[in-house]
């Protein structure tokens, strides 16, 4: 068994019923999300969303060093949301754990609901609240570039917080403390990286093409009046 | 072909591009060390490489964890057919499946303007 190369949950952490409940509950909130995302795709976003995945799938195989002997890598709900919105980015992190799941056996089968529940739901929802709620601070580029740090911070320990949750209801109770405190504290310094990441590439974004970020929209800034149509 | 239309071409170009060179290059570079997760789930084993290939000795959660039921799938771990030099060529394939899968999606969920 190769253990350096796994990066999400592998079958067998959390009991069969816990991996069921989350197998549901990833459908449902794929199912939803897809609904909703319908709104956001058009002839010039849908190209765009299908990038931001394959750039998340490039980005998660970059693991970074954060302590002696561990790594950690992008997650990417916060960098998708703040692109592609909160619905489209789900769906983008969900489609890269399902490819990993399936081509790159990284990632459990039956686990996958569960991997899915953390980074592509719980982490991608925290993400874009946190970008939300701090919209107004995101005009300026060294504003936005702030926000979209904090965002994937949280992004990163929330999801840390939903593989805690599962190993609560379907893991070895011996363990749970003890996991509870290494993966949180992990997730932190984790966070640090997937929020500098995430702040290059939203201002990269930004930079360039601000009308494809997402989180810009309705945001109006004096030099992009000719970007709107009259009608 | 609108001048609009070329410069989001000229852009998704360069956003692939990026996303292939990460996989492609960038990933030899990869920290080769257990991540968060598995880290913590590794917490209280030490990792023991013999002649069947890595084992873990002591009390620790990844000793519930099975192998992957494709364990033994062509790409499996990010490899082709188990080699390390082959990283890149894995990404790359990984990148070109994910925008193709994820693109076609999106691009089939899109809302058409209404005429």
């Amino acid at each position: 068994m190769t253990t350096s190369v796994a990066m999400h949950m592998s079958d067998g952490l959390i009991d069969t019923k816990t991996s069921v409940i989350f197998i549901g509950v990833a459908v449902v909130g794929v199912a939803f999300a897809a609904a909703r995302a319908r709104n956001d795709l058009d002839d010039r976003t849908a190209p765009m969303a299908g990038l931001v995945a394959a750039f998340v799938f490039a980005t998660q195989m970059l693991n970074f060093p954060v302590l002696s002997g561990v790594s950690g890598h992008l997650l990417g709900g916060a960098l998708a949301s703040i692109l592609v919105g909160p619905w489209v980015g789900a769906l983008c992190v969900s489609i890269v754990l399902v490819v990993q799941a399936l081509v790159f056996s990284d990632g459990g089968l039956t686990a996958l609901g569960a991997n899915i529940t953390n980074m592509a739901l719980i982490g991608t929802a925290a993400g874009f609240l946190v970008a939300t709620a701090l919209k107004r601070f995101a005009a300026s580029k060294p504003g936005l570039i702030a926000v979209a740090f904090v965002a994937a911070l949280v992004n990163t320990v929330v999801a840390s917080l939903g593989f805690v949750l599962e190993y609560a209801i379907g893991g070895d109770p011996q363990f749970l403390g003890g996991v509870t405190t290494t993966i949180v504290g992990v997730h932190v310094l984790i966070g640090i990286g997937e929020g500098v990441i995430t702040a290059l590439t939203v201002g990269a974004v930004a930079a360039t093409r601000p009308d494809l970020v997402y989180l810009l929209r309705g945001t109006r800034r004096p030099l992009e009046l000719r970007e709107e149509s009259p009608a | 072909m609108t001048t609009t239309t070329k410069r989001n071409t000229g852009f998704l170009l360069a956003f692939l591009a990026v996303a292939l060179v990460l996989a492609g290059v960038v990933s030899y570079f990869a920290d080769p060390n257990p991540d968060g997760l598995d880290h913590a789930t590794q917490t209280g084993c030490q990792v023991v490489t013999s002649d069947q290939g890595e084992s873990l000795q002591g009390t620790c959660i990844a000793q519930n964890a099975k192998a992957h039921p494709l364990a033994g799938s062509p790409l499996a771990d990010y490899a082709v057919d188990g080699n390390e030099s082959t990283t890149g060529l894995a990404g790359v394939i990984g990148v070109v499946v994910t925008v193709t899968l994820a693109g076609g999606l999106f691009w089939l969920l899109r809302r058409r303007p209404t005429t």
